[in-house]
């Protein structure tokens, strides 16, 4: 346990930037998200493809890829913002993605019959969209929206390979440090992700469960 | 064809006119945007043959990439192997009715589900003491029980999507346990579970990447050794991108058709790790069973559930 306790402060600190990075790449990706979203709900063709295109390529490449071209890819272009925010650019434009995709079911999860009932009872667009759709949008979403945030942390690992000091780091020069407590490690911040998991899958839950009732 | 959706009426003549403004102004838009990065790619050099773009017309450097692909492919390869094997395991030992079999096999599906792949990997590569041949198997293996936890999941969504009543009759018939297992929910269960098989491939495809951390043979680690020599980084990485890309448009297509065909449009996907999942689960199967029972005919019935 010395490992553990011994670095317990460094192992604090990497979280606290694994949970600087979860923010800041889940505000860029619900930004994305919902402009990409509401791309593809559009009635509007060209919008509905750009989205289409959006999604399916964001979705479809290896996060660890675009954090490459974000990382060493952009300051060739003479734009060459911080580390941190080359590595949230690249985790919110990829977490956008998803983000998209789970808001767009939510609002496609609800039937037809529920617009056409609030339209023919005279309702206006904002009403039938603030008193009908969207509450019912909400709901369906907190799920998937909730597994998106949790891969998101899980992938905020991947910033370690770019020297960003966050939990896996942390652990990784732990395990070369104390080689002979590489198990207790490995525990140590596998259950430091895993509350943080927790965390979002229990609020998620909870959420979930008070709108279910207003229903 | 109707346009009428949740969001918006079908439109009538004033909103179509308003409609193809918009659509002009985004085409325009995206033509300046293109205009744009590709004056920025100019002026930074990036469209130069030398130095940049000639190791992708080199043939050295194509075979280089090209023995890259192989292995990651081999890995994707072995990874989803693996993981089926293991998926059917833990997802069958979930399902079991002896708490002593069960329980564990939750504790290990759980605890793979929630841990990001990179550590899962990285820890097994320290205990080969970071052995740069070893590096293959570690991030096998890392993938192996990832993407196993997920499948697990999925065997038994699928399995419990198999309408009830299936094997009680089998039951009824006086078959056993196993035989209920492999004769009569298996074969149905595979059919609802295909399409999500095959966006796991997508899956641990895209996470062969991170072999690039652990210095593990595949595209990642070729890309490493081609922009090292040329200092090449945005081409390569756009290179790396453009591979892996084709190759999971070519599943996602394939996996798209086994949903049409099979499923009748529905996927199966699985939970969020802990208290939500446990929650969802229970309507997801509900779902499931009666999409299910519908006998996947729906082929033509669009998005709406």
């Amino acid at each position: 346990m010395d490992a553990l306790t011994e670095n317990w402060d460094l192992i604090l600190d990497g979280f606290l930037n694994t949970l600087q990075l979860l923010l800041g790449a889940g505000a860029l990706a619900l930004v994305v998200g919902t402009l990409i979203a509401l791309f593809r709900v559009s009635p509007v063709p060209v919008l509905r493809g750009t989205g289409a295109v959006y999604v399916t390529i964001f979705r479809n490449s290896p996060l660890l890829v675009l954090l490459l071209i974000t990382y060493y890819g952009l300051p060739q272009l003479g734009i060459n913002p911080s580390f941190y925010w080359k590595i949230i650019l690249a985790m919110g434009l990829y977490t956008g993605a998803f983000v998209a995709e789970s808001l767009r079911s939510g609002i496609n999860g609800i039937p037809l019959g529920q617009a056409e009932a609030s339209r023919s009872l005279g309702f206006t667009f904002g009403q039938s969209m603030t008193q009908v759709v969207l509450p019912q949008a909400f709901r369906n979403v907190v799920p998937p929206l909730a597994s998106v945030f949790i891969a998101l942390t899980k992938n905020t690992s991947l910033a370690m390979s770019f020297g960003v000091a966050e939990a896996a780091f942390r652990m990784k020069g732990l395990v070369n440090d104390y080689a002979t407590e590489r198990w207790t490690i490995f525990i140590g911040i596998a259950l430091g992700y895993i509350i943080i998991v927790e965390a979002i899958s229990l609020g998620a839950a909870l959420l979930e469960r008070r709108w279910r009732a207003e229903r | 064809m109707s346009q009428s959706t949740v969001l918006y009426d079908t439109p009538g003549p004033r909103a179509r006119r308003t409609y193809r403004i918009i659509g002009v102004v985004a085409v325009l838009a995206l033509l300046v945007l293109g205009f744009v990065v590709i004056n920025i790619l100019y002026e930074n050099g990036q469209l130069e043959y030398e130095g940049v773009w000639e190791p992708f017309v080199t043939p050295a450097y194509l075979e280089l990439l090209w023995g890259g692909l192989l292995d990651t492919l081999k890995a994707a390869a072995l990874a989803i192997l693996g993981a089926l094997a293991f998926g059917v395991l833990f997802g069958i030992g979930k399902l079991s009715e002896h708490r002593l079999i069960r329980w564990p096999c939750w504790l290990v599906v759980e605890f793979f589900r929630a841990v990001p792949l990179l550590i899962l990997i990285i820890f097994i590569w320290s205990l080969y003491s970071l052995q740069l041949d070893r590096s293959f198997h570690a991030l096998v293996i890392g993938l192996v029980l990832y993407n196993g936890s997920v499948l697990a999941e999925v065997f038994r969504a699928g399995i419990n999507a198999v309408p009830k009543g299936q094997a009680e009759a089998a039951y009824a018939l006086g078959m056993r346990k196993y035989q209920v297992m492999t004769a009569i929910l298996m074969p149905q269960a595979v059919k609802i579970m295909l399409p999500s098989i095959i966006s796991q491939c997508i899956v641990a495809l895209k996470d062969t990447s991170l072999g690039y951390v652990i210095l593990a043979p595949g595209l990642t680690k070729v890309g490493r050794e081609i922009w090292r020599e040329f200092g090449n980084y945005l081409a390569t990485a756009l290179v790396l991108l453009v591979i892996y890309l084709v190759i999971n448009l070519i599943l996602d297509l394939i996996g798209r058709w086994v949903e049409r065909r099979y499923t009748g449009g529905r996927r199966l996907d699985v939970g969020a790790p802990g208290a939500l999942g446990e929650q969802d689960a229970v309507a997801q199967v509900e779902a499931a069973r009666k999409a299910a029972t519908k006998g996947g005919a729906g082929t033509g019935a669009g998005g709406f559930q």
